[in-house]
């Protein structure tokens, strides 16, 4: 498992990660790795606290207890926990979507992409002081900056919806979109949160495409969540299985899906039949391969 | 009702205007048909019965009309009372007036004062007007841009207009030393009232902004000894054309080009100056629009959680445009205390920001041109019906609520983007997010 492949490899290490709310313990003493160029996908039940993982990892949310540390490959590291919610995406480099689509509607495709590079082109254009007065070459920049759109619009599938409003395009180009958007900050961790749902199985299959070309092409590692098996078990090296907040497995997905305990969180059945569910196992895991 | 049977329709028919009618009776039978009238001693009730009668009349017939004509359209023959030729004809009138008639517009404005028909009345309220479509312009960059209600838009007007005032009047600053100076203190109070509201949204942030405005209004009320409190500050120097002063003396304007002295030099003078102002307005709110700091203010206004996850300081982004839009409200504030040559905080109510937020509102939020139309609209409107003086306000409250029902996001409600790979296609106003406070 995670110790197998060594430490150096960790892009982001999350220990004993605990986020109460009043009474309720949403996420509970959570520890998981993800390693640099995985897919990594945190699944789980309704409820089982994997959307609060991801707003305590990106600042959303201050964890109650616990360390999230961030290593990028330059080898600088952060402790996600002491960062503003801007900070981790702008200083760590951790790029998120979320579950119900969070795209800049009235704006287009193009302007969408353009907003994700901001800190970028605002040193460009000297803290606009220098291109209202036309101190700075800010074309130059903003050329470069609508090269890498292009160039994500085009692994999106989306360049001839360039100029149209976000809010104009179908359900899974937002999706596309909104994850295009975030790979234009230049992340070296992509949090993606339920990306397949709502898509129709071809949505799913373009959206597959794109995040395997992510992997593929950027040095990227991906932490999912996300209720669509098909997808978890198509594309994912690494699983993670929340239930109530507490962390009930961790492998490949071959380990994850003969896991009894998995089963039994899925399946919801009692402690004592555990192994009887075991036992019936062989025959499950033959047809979920699909 | 077109579908019911004759017999069902017309008992239908008479229902309604009985309803009618006993509700009309019950309103203006006390209201006009009871009405009283002093006397030694106390009140007394004078009957009018004829005059209830005859209002109770018209609201029956008028209602049989609505029945007879309007109402038997087929149901569902369109969301808007307004015909649906009126409708596209005037997005596609608005469209061609912003594209061909925009530099036509530009021309008439640099040419207006020595049009034939120009007086001195029509220069001052275009001044007035330009004044009210350079607020809205600013207004603009916090509303329409970065969607951030702002009912406390006088404040920095009144910033404005008591720097320029007090710095003139103590140290002797000449108006260009005064003028970015007073933008920048009105940024300055932009910045101080960004800082407490950071964290407010929707109505919140709309109340604390009212309040700011009144806070503002009430220091310069009662600090009597450096604002003049209520006597206000009179003798404001008047501006001079780089230091020519506009009188008959020798060394003034007239006399040092060898022109015939008028009194209308200097408005034609204020009339080029706050031209100048407006544009300058609008040239940067176009250009910031075009940057980082523009699309960071529109991204704002479509989602904060998104711009927060996208790596923007969005405490920066909103103090920027309060800062920016209260920048401009400086400049013009400075502008009106020199063109006034007095001020007191009576000048400067809650009724001037609720004005100019509803030019913006009015034009349509994030449109420049619509905010020219409507502060036109509204005060040149306002002036040409002032012979109307008591029924101007019921006017325009009926204008403005038919224009609300009829073009609810405003004027002029599409948006267009700013950068473009292909073609330059209108976003239209129903996918754009008002921001918060709405």
């Amino acid at each position: 498992m995670a110790e197998a492949t060594g430490a150096a490899n960790v892009l982001l290490k999350v220990e004993h990660l605990t986020m109460q709310f009043g009474g309720l313990t949403a996420v509970d003493d959570l520890s998981f790795d993800v390693r640099h160029g995985d897919i990594t996908a945190l699944i789980g039940p309704n409820g089982a606290g994997k959307t609060t993982v991801f707003n305590c990892i990106t600042g959303f949310y201050k964890p109650t207890v616990g360390r999230i540390t961030m290593t990028q490959a330059s080898g600088k590291s952060y402790l996600l926990e002491r960062l503003a919610d801007f900070e981790v995406s702008r200083k760590a480099k951790v790029a998120r979507t979320f579950q119900n689509i969070r795209l800049f509607g009235g704006m287009t495709a193009l302007e969408n992409l353009l907003v994700a590079q901001h800190n970028h082109l605002l040193r460009a254009s000297g803290f606009t002081f220098g291109a209202v007065f036309g101190l700075v070459g800010y074309g130059k920049a903003e050329a470069a900056a609508v090269d890498l759109a292009r160039y994500w619009l085009n692994h999106a599938g989306l360049l001839d919806r360039a100029d149209d409003a976000a809010a104009d395009l179908p359900y899974g180009a937002q999706r596309r979109l909104e994850i295009a958007r975030a790979m234009c900050t230049d992340p070296q961790l992509l949090c993606l949160d339920e990306p397949a749902a709502g898509l129709n199985p071809r949505e799913s299959d373009e959206l597959n495409h794109l995040l395997l070309f992510i992997r593929k092409e950027r040095d990227v590692g991906i932490l999912l969540i996300e209720h669509d098996m098909s997808v978890v078990m198509g594309i994912s090296d690494h699983i993670v299985v929340l239930d109530y907040g507490r962390k009930i497995a961790d492998g490949t997905p071959d380990d994850i899906r003969s896991d009894p305990s998995v089963i039994a969180a899925y399946l919801g059945v009692e402690d004592e039949d555990v192994a009887a569910v075991e036992s019936t196992l062989e025959g499950i895991t033959g047809g979920a391969k699909a | 009702m077109v579908l019911m049977a004759p017999r069902s329709a017309l008992r239908s028919l008479v229902t309604d205007l009985v309803t009618t009618s006993v509700i009309a009776l019950v309103i203006f039978g006390v209201m006009v048909g009871l009405k009283t009238d002093t006397i030694p001693g106390g009140l007394a009730l004078t009957p009018r019965w004829l005059a209830a009668l005859e209002i109770v009349a018209v609201v029956v017939v008028g209602r049989l009309i609505l029945h007879l004509t309007w109402w038997r359209r087929k149901p569902g023959a369109g969301a808007s009372w307004v015909p649906a030729g009126i409708a596209t004809g005037w997005t596609q009138g608005i469209a061609l007036l912003a594209k061909v008639a925009r530099p036509a517009l530009l021309v008439f404005a640099l040419t207006l004062p020595f049009l034939p028909f120009t007086d001195r009345y029509l220069l001052d309220l275009s001044i007035l007007v330009l004044t009210y479509v350079m607020l809205g312009w600013g207004l603009n960059i916090v509303v329409g841009l970065a969607g951030l209600l702002d009912l406390g838009y006088v404040a920095f007007y009144a910033v404005g207009a008591y720097s320029y005032a007090l710095l003139a009047q103590n140290f002797g600053w000449s108006f260009w030393l005064c003028l970015p100076v007073s933008g920048i203190l009105a940024a300055f109070w932009g910045i101080i009232l960004g800082f407490p509201v950071l964290r407010l949204r929707g109505d919140y942030l709309a109340i604390v902004t009212l309040a700011f405005g009144e806070i503002v209004r009430i220091v310069l009320l009662n600090w009597y000894w450096f604002t003049g409190g209520p006597d206000g500050l009179s003798g404001i120097p008047r501006p001079d054309f780089f230091g020519l002063p506009f009188d008959r003396a020798p060394g003034g304007f007239a006399d040092t080009f060898g022109i015939e002295y008028s009194s209308l030099h200097r408005i034609v003078f204020l009339y080029f100056l706050i031209l100048a102002l407006a544009l300058l307005t609008n040239y940067v709110t176009m250009r910031l629009r075009r940057l980082p700091i523009g699309r960071a203010w529109e991204a704002l206004r479509e989602d904060e959680i998104a711009c927060r996850s996208l790596g923007l300081n969005t405490t920066t982004v909103k103090l920027s445009a309060f800062a920016t839009g209260a920048m401009f409200a400086g400049f013009a504030g400075a502008f009106f205390a020199t063109r006034q040559g007095f001020i007191s905080p009576e000048s400067f109510t809650f009724t001037e920001s609720a004005l100019v937020l509803a030019i913006v509102v009015l034009g349509g939020m994030g449109s420049q041109m619509g905010v020219v139309i409507a502060a036109v609209a509204l005060i040149g409107g306002f002036e040409v019906f002032r012979e109307f003086a008591q029924y101007r306000m019921l006017i325009f409250g009926l204008a403005m609520v038919l224009i609300m029902i009829w073009k609810p996001r405003g004027l002029i409600s599409g948006r267009v983007p700013s950068i473009f790979l292909g073609a330059r296609k209108p976003v239209s106003g129903d996918l754009v997010s008002q921001g918060e406070g709405h």
